[in-house]
């Protein structure tokens, strides 16, 4: 059985160090992925628990994010340059290019979070209290994106897509509730507007989940799930 | 896969030598103008499947056909048809440069002085022939020198004219590059480009890249059946069937 993630049963490579570099690609991105989800977790916590040092200690995580992704994007290259792989090698080694885009990206936005987390430590403005369980929720989605890559689980990868309309819903509240307490305490509003920014925030990793999802489901598939419009689907509403 | 106009019309052709069947019901349409590529493993039958198209496959004692293939809606394999004819509307390229012992120029000409029916005017012949394959400003200069002078890559181009100065409908190539060199193959292939206008190209390769860059349509040989046809598009990044997933994905367990 193929080892690499591209394909469920059948015969391995034929070509033991194409299916060993396959291999390492997919190690590397459930490592890449698995600090990310650490990341998430623990922005929250500094967040929620005015805890400087854990902040920083995400802010210092990243740095390993950067370098997986630089180390999946040099692997990728140096086997398309190599191996020229077809069909699903090839759907697998340009999906690992995009997805580690996707989570260094979710990485960065925990970084934010982390330096207004930072900037909040000593003040007196209450977090919003629906902010751990968004939080919580997109953890969760690029913990169930990540579940369907390793299991080529399609409909795992469509539960995390529809789970973006629930992080939308939080993030949609948490706007409306900032926005009355701007209008009430005015004097707050440089603090109001970072937790806004942290609810935006999370909400984008959000939809970054969304895309590793949807990238899971053209591997396992070969179907472009993106933009439905642009296959006569309905638009998203 | 989009609809285009048949050149050729292969069905349920089969193929024998001796009691060993190499071809089993190969049934699809070649369209006109384009370049259909057969990949597949070595004895899956792609080289006996063009030496059928043009009747060459019966040229060996032992060898046995039966199915049919349309030429424009005609069955090669009636008994009316003149193979002479045949083969001068479906040419035929091979992987090893043949290029016969005598002048660049006489090589050109060597097949349209064997079939035509009025003699031969060499100038209206030798240089749009060479010209098709971009060999003619390198050997315009030399028209008498023999043809084993020329790089085994020119060798082949002037082959592939040779086959060309017939004006021929059909072009099958045996893997044409096989013995070039990747600069020589990048010539022919580039030449493929010029010449898919003019011709219906079969080209049998085991350069599953060639046949990705330049063919519009692919079909898979395995054991002697024909697995899937397909866009070419979608034969290398999307195939519908789990064997041609294998092959092409380097799986052959």
């Amino acid at each position: 059985m193929s080892d690499s993630g591209t394909t469920p049963a059948g015969p391995g490579h034929t070509d033991r160090a194409f299916e060993q570099e396959l291999h390492t690609v997919r190690g590397a991105l459930l490592r890449m992925a698995g600090h990310v989800e650490h990341m998430i977790g623990r922005a929250g916590q500094a967040l929620v628990q005015r805890d400087g040092a854990l902040a920083r200690d995400v802010i210092e995580e990243d740095q390993e994010v950067n370098r997986a992704e630089v180390e999946i994007d040099e692997l990728c290259l140096r086997i398309l340059a190599k191996r020229q792989p077809m069909a699903s090698d090839l759907r697998f080694v340009t999906l690992a290019m995009k997805m580690v885009t996707d989570l260094e990206r979710i990485a960065d936005l925990a970084v934010n979070i982390c330096e207004r987390a930072v900037d909040l430590v000593d003040s007196k403005v209450v977090v919003h209290a629906e902010i751990p369980a968004m939080c919580s929720a997109v953890e969760n989605m690029v913990h169930q994106a990540i579940e369907a890559f390793v299991n080529r689980d399609v409909a795992k990868a469509r539960a995390v897509i529809d789970g973006d309309d629930v992080v939308d819903d939080y993030y949609h509240r948490i706007f409306e509730d900032l926005l009355g307490r701007m209008h009430a305490e005015p004097a707050q509003l440089h603090q109001w507007i970072h937790v806004q920014s942290v609810a935006k925030w999370l909400e984008r990793m959000g939809d970054h989940s969304t895309n590793l999802a949807e990238l899971v489901i053209f591997m396992v598939e070969g179907r472009d799930v993106r933009h439905p419009r642009l296959h006569g689907g309905k638009p998203p509403s | 896969m989009t609809t285009l106009v048949p050149k050729l019309r292969v069905e349920d052709l089969c193929a024998w030598y001796g009691e060993r069947q190499i071809l089993d019901r190969i049934s699809f349409d070649v369209p006109a103008q384009r370049i259909t590529a057969i990949i597949g493993p070595s004895g899956c039958g792609k080289s006996t499947f063009i030496r059928c198209i043009n009747r060459m496959h019966e040229l060996v004692s032992d060898a046995r056909v039966q199915g049919q293939v349309q030429l424009d809606g005609e069955d090669v394999y009636d008994r009316h048809v003149a193979l002479e004819q045949l083969r001068r509307r479906i040419g035929m390229v091979f992987q090893k440069a043949n290029p016969f012992p005598m002048s660049i120029r006489d090589n050109v000409l060597a097949g349209l002085r064997l079939t035509a029916e009025s003699p031969v005017r060499d100038d209206e012949a030798v240089e749009p022939a060479l010209r098709s394959v971009a060999l003619w400003d390198e050997v315009r200069d030399r028209l008498n020198h023999r043809a084993e002078t020329l790089s085994v890559g020119q060798q082949q181009r002037l082959c592939i004219a040779r086959a060309l100065a017939l004006q021929p409908e059909v072009l099958l190539m045996d893997e044409p590059c096989g013995s070039l060199d990747p600069i020589a193959t990048a010539r022919v292939e580039d030449l493929l480009g010029d010449l898919r206008e003019r011709f219906t190209i079969v080209l049998v390769t085991h350069n599953m890249q060639q046949a990705a860059r330049v063919s519009d349509r692919t079909g898979f040989f395995l054991g002697g059946q024909l697995v899937e046809f397909d866009d070419t598009d979608v034969i290398f990044t999307q195939p519908g069937d789990r064997r041609t997933e294998d092959y092409i994905t380097g799986k052959f367990g």
